[in-house]
């Protein structure tokens, strides 16, 4: 698959990062609108596949490295499992920030309300981590299928 | 063989027709003390807006792990099959 | 008009239970995997559905009657579920390719 012609590489270079911040505006306001953790890290990875069709795979290839993403992937899943072990004073998954004055921890106004970032305890913080996890995992799915039929073109 | 298939195909779509007819209509949930429960003690409990939010990371957690757990195996699978035909 | 939704979820199953059980390509039998998929879903969300509710989220909500949010909640991890297993299956279909040279099921042998 050779990349493509100039147009879409300079509309891909200029969507790029309007994507990932898109992203990234989902997942930290997970608590507040629709969206979290999966719906952001998966945007986050469809901007990877628009650099996988705009320029070439061997390109992409070169910049984005397996292992970095794989890191990634395993500090998300065990910053998440880390979080929920921090409750385990009163139950797994117990949210102890919430309404407790700390980091995101406002309480909040009941009823319809415009919303307060800066509440929602272990939520955001969770969102973040799944949202790691997802962006790295579903990035490694996409550039292994990449790669993979790549490999067989050279090997065949 | 595949007459019996298309026979067993036909008998499964047609239980759920039947099931279909006898559904309750769209729009009138039966059960939904779990859900009002849900909705009107969220915002005290968790703090976050979101009802669909503090339902995946607080009160069911666990699914959340769970689903975690399979995303991250399917990708090891995955990397798993196309890491070793790189190599080689 | 009021089945209408059952009847499109009866209808996906069905198309995809014909796919998975009559087709022969690879690439189609996990299209058909993804239909039965997406009719689960489907069915899930409408089952939660409440007459002129608004999504279950606080922020700038019209009014208070909201659907359910437990059936959305099962959904979403349900699609993330699906998404890692047609990645696998989609990748199981390429390594065939790769070792035989045909995407038919029946076509493949087994090597020594």
């Amino acid at each position: 698959m050779r990349e493509m012609s100039r147009i879409v590489r300079t509309v891909s270079h200029i969507m790029f990062p309007f994507v990932i911040m898109f992203g990234f505006y989902l997942v930290v306001h997970g608590h507040l609108t629709p969206g979290g953790g999966f719906q952001g890290g998966a945007i986050i990875a469809s901007g990877l596949a628009l650099l996988i069709v705009a320029y070439s795979r061997s390109r992409v290839k070169k910049v984005v490295k397996k292992e970095v993403l794989t890191t990634i992937e395993s500090s998300g899943l065990l910053m998440f499992i880390g979080l929920a072990f921090l409750g385990i004073g009163a139950t797994f998954f117990y949210n102890f920030l919430a309404n407790s004055g700390i980091i995101f921890g406002d309480s909040v106004a009941y009823g319809i309300n415009p919303g307060n970032l800066n509440t929602a305890g272990t939520l955001p913080l969770m969102s973040i981590a799944v949202g790691l996890e997802v962006l790295a995992g579903l990035s490694i799915i996409i550039l292994m299928l990449a790669i993979g039929s790549l490999a067989g073109e050279g090997s065949r | 063989m595949r007459r019996f298939a298309l026979v067993a195909l036909m008998i499964v779509v047609s239980f759920l027709f039947f099931g279909m007819t006898i559904m309750h209509p769209i729009g009138k949930p039966i059960l939904q003390d779990m859900d009002n429960y849900f909705i009107t003690h969220a915002q005290e409990e968790t703090g976050a807006n979101n009802v669909v939010t503090s339902i995946v990371f607080d009160y069911r957690g666990f699914d959340t792990l769970g689903e975690a757990t399979v995303l991250f195996a399917a990708v090891s699978g995955v990397a798993m099959l196309f890491g070793r035909r790189i190599r080689a | 008009m009021m089945f209408i939704v059952y009847l499109t979820v009866v209808a996906l199953i069905g198309i995809g239970l014909y796919a998975i059980i009559f087709k022969r390509n690879l690439i189609k039998i996990v299209i058909g995997v993804s239909l039965v998929e997406c009719a689960a879903n489907l069915f899930l969300v409408s089952l939660g559905y409440k007459e002129g509710g608004v999504a279950p989220i606080f922020t700038m909500a019209p009014h208070e009657n909201m659907v359910l949010p437990t059936p959305q909640a099962l959904t979403l991890t349900s699609i993330v579920i699906g998404v890692a297993v047609t990645a696998l299956m989609l990748s199981f279909a390429m390594n065939y390719y790769k070792s035989y040279g045909t995407l038919d099921a029946t076509k493949g042998r087994l090597k020594g």
